[in-house]
């Protein structure tokens, strides 16, 4: 057993305390009187369809509040979006996730999950530290290895649908299966799991851990810190074996990786483990999941995607344009008036890349999907120094997981197109996509004979 | 023409070098960097123009030389 003092044994979190300095609210729930002065993100509407929401805010605000978490906005055009990405002295990372709990001042500059929650200067040093493990080169090297699982993902539930028999849906014979969770959700789970060097089997466990800290806003408090202790024992769990196994992947790196002339922290290690596990999953998740949902509902893009696979590269940023999956959060740093309203420190922003991308003022035909748009300066990944470390590695998963599914399976559409509502569920929160889409996958060609 | 990026704009999206590989590399820590002198002939302007409108931090630069 490999000793470092820095990660004592058995000593599990302590439940139900909040960090000292940390500022609850009051949790309030239930639906929204007016979108402009009573948002939440957490209500069904908005996880449903936030778009026309999201329009109608940005014609008439076009900056909306809430004083549910404690009070909040929510700018919905680019330029403000923008401005407020670019303003990292004004507008602080200290907290990313909009809930009930604010994280205590002195946690800035470095936050609980550095770098996406860090402030300058010390964001720079954090971050470099990653970069090189995620540019485009490095991420080729998971390409083959994600190719072969997302081929062996659909050889599962085509062997499944063998076995119980091909069904019959309106005069069509097909089977169904759902992309989100028996597709999407396990591609980024897999490769973030390789990457970390993780037990590829503790999946279930990592959509529990996604559940808990990007849904669970708004449970009770000690609920919320119990299910995210559960997340740091696990970490803690994989630093112990890789201390005593130690090998080629990014737990061991941020174990032995140094800043300012020492090994990191402990909680910047555990911190920056559980932004790559958490940050990497749901946000590929829900990008595979929305961009089947839109090619299950919208045949003419299907087809012509399966007769050009060389536009997939163009037709996908048009998806993560559309369908941008990550919503961030800042925090107020003082006083100040901005843009029009009366800002106070510790209000949060909700940064919505989503609300941006469909601004007309910046982009054409903003509210329709264009899968040839050659002109796309959208926001998905955000914008300045917050930059999503892995947008490589998730471009590479997206690409490469609807080059597959187009490849293996070229017609499909919702297996209740009447009842998509019922059917299809997308998360809530702050990183939207669907988290069951049930396809009926088939030849859908008979029944158009 | 000539290509520029401006190094405290350009925040390693890639779409420059994910676009036009023919002009634009990558470091390594992903930030985009110009191939060659970055001087671009009327074949390339095309592809230079397109790697200039998708960039999302309007880092790049197409210079007419004088």
């Amino acid at each position: 057993m490999t000793y470092d003092e820095r990660f004592p044994r058995g000593v599990p979190e302590v439940d139900g305390e909040d960090e000292p300095g940390a500022v609850r609210s009051e949790i309030v729930v239930g639906p929204v009187s007016d979108w402009a002065t009573d948002f939440s993100h957490l209500e069904p509407e908005w996880a449903a369809d936030p778009y026309p929401i999201q329009d109608d805010l940005r014609q008439r605000c076009p900056i909306a509040h809430t004083d549910r978490f404690g009070g909040g906005w929510l700018p919905l055009r680019y330029s403000d979006v923008a401005a407020i990405a670019y303003d990292t002295d004004r507008f602080s990372s200290r907290a990313i996730i909009m809930g009930n709990v604010r994280p205590p001042l002195d946690l800035a500059p470095v936050g609980g999950s550095p770098p996406i929650s860090s402030d300058p200067p010390f964001h720079h040093d954090a971050r470099k530290l990653l970069l090189p493990a995620f540019t485009k080169t490095a991420i080729s090297r998971q390409e083959p290895s994600t190719r072969a699982f997302c081929h062996s993902l659909i050889d599962a539930f085509e062997a499944r649908a063998g076995q119980t028999g091909q069904g019959s849906q309106g005069g069509q014979d097909g089977y169904i299966a759902d992309a989100a969770a028996e597709y999407a959700q396990h591609i980024p789970m897999r490769v973030i799991a390789d990457m970390l060097g993780f037990p590829p089997e503790d999946g279930p466990q990592f959509a529990e851990f996604v559940a808990s800290v990007l849904e669970g806003v708004n449970l009770p408090p000690d609920e919320r810190i119990s299910r995210v202790n559960a997340l740091f024992d696990y970490l803690m769990t994989q630093v112990h074996d890789h201390l005593d196994h130690p090998r080629d992947d990014l737990t061991t790196y941020l174990i032995n990786a140094e800043l300012y002339g020492r090994k990191l922290e402990a909680s910047h290690v555990v911190g920056t483990m559980a932004l790559l596990l958490i940050a990497g999953i749901d946000t590929t998740w829900s990008a595979i999941g929305a961009s089947l949902w839109h090619l299950a509902k919208t045949p003419a893009d299907r087809q012509r995607l399966v007769a050009n696979p060389e536009l997939l590269p163009t037709a996908m940023e048009e998806f993560l344009r559309a369908f941008a999956p990550v919503t961030m959060a800042r925090l107020v740093k003082d006083d100040m008036e901005w843009n029009g309203v009366d800002m106070k420190a510790e209000d949060w922003i909700l940064l919505s890349f989503p609300a941006a991308n469909r601004d007309p003022a910046h982009f054409d035909r903003a509210d329709q999907v264009v899968i040839d748009r050659e002109i796309n300066r959208h926001a998905a990944f955000g914008l300045g120094i917050h930059r999503c470390v892995g947008s490589h590695l998730a471009r590479m998963e997206l690409r490469v997981a609807l080059e597959v599914w187009l490849e293996r399976i070229p017609e499909f559409r919702l297996a209740d197109p009447d009842h998509e509502a019922e059917s299809v569920v997308w998360s809530t929160g702050q990183i939207r996509g669907p988290r069951s889409l049930p396809l009926f996958i088939g030849d859908l060609k008979v029944a158009n004979s | 023409m000539r290509l520029q990026i401006d190094p405290e704009r350009c925040q390693g999206h890639g779409r420059c070098y994910d676009l036009v590989p023919a002009l634009f590399g990558d470091d390594d820590e992903g930030f985009g960097k110009v191939l060659g002198d970055g001087t671009v002939s009327a074949d390339n302007e095309r592809d230079a123009r397109l790697a200039v409108a998708n960039c999302p931090e309007r880092a790049i630069d197409l210079l007419q030389e004088s």
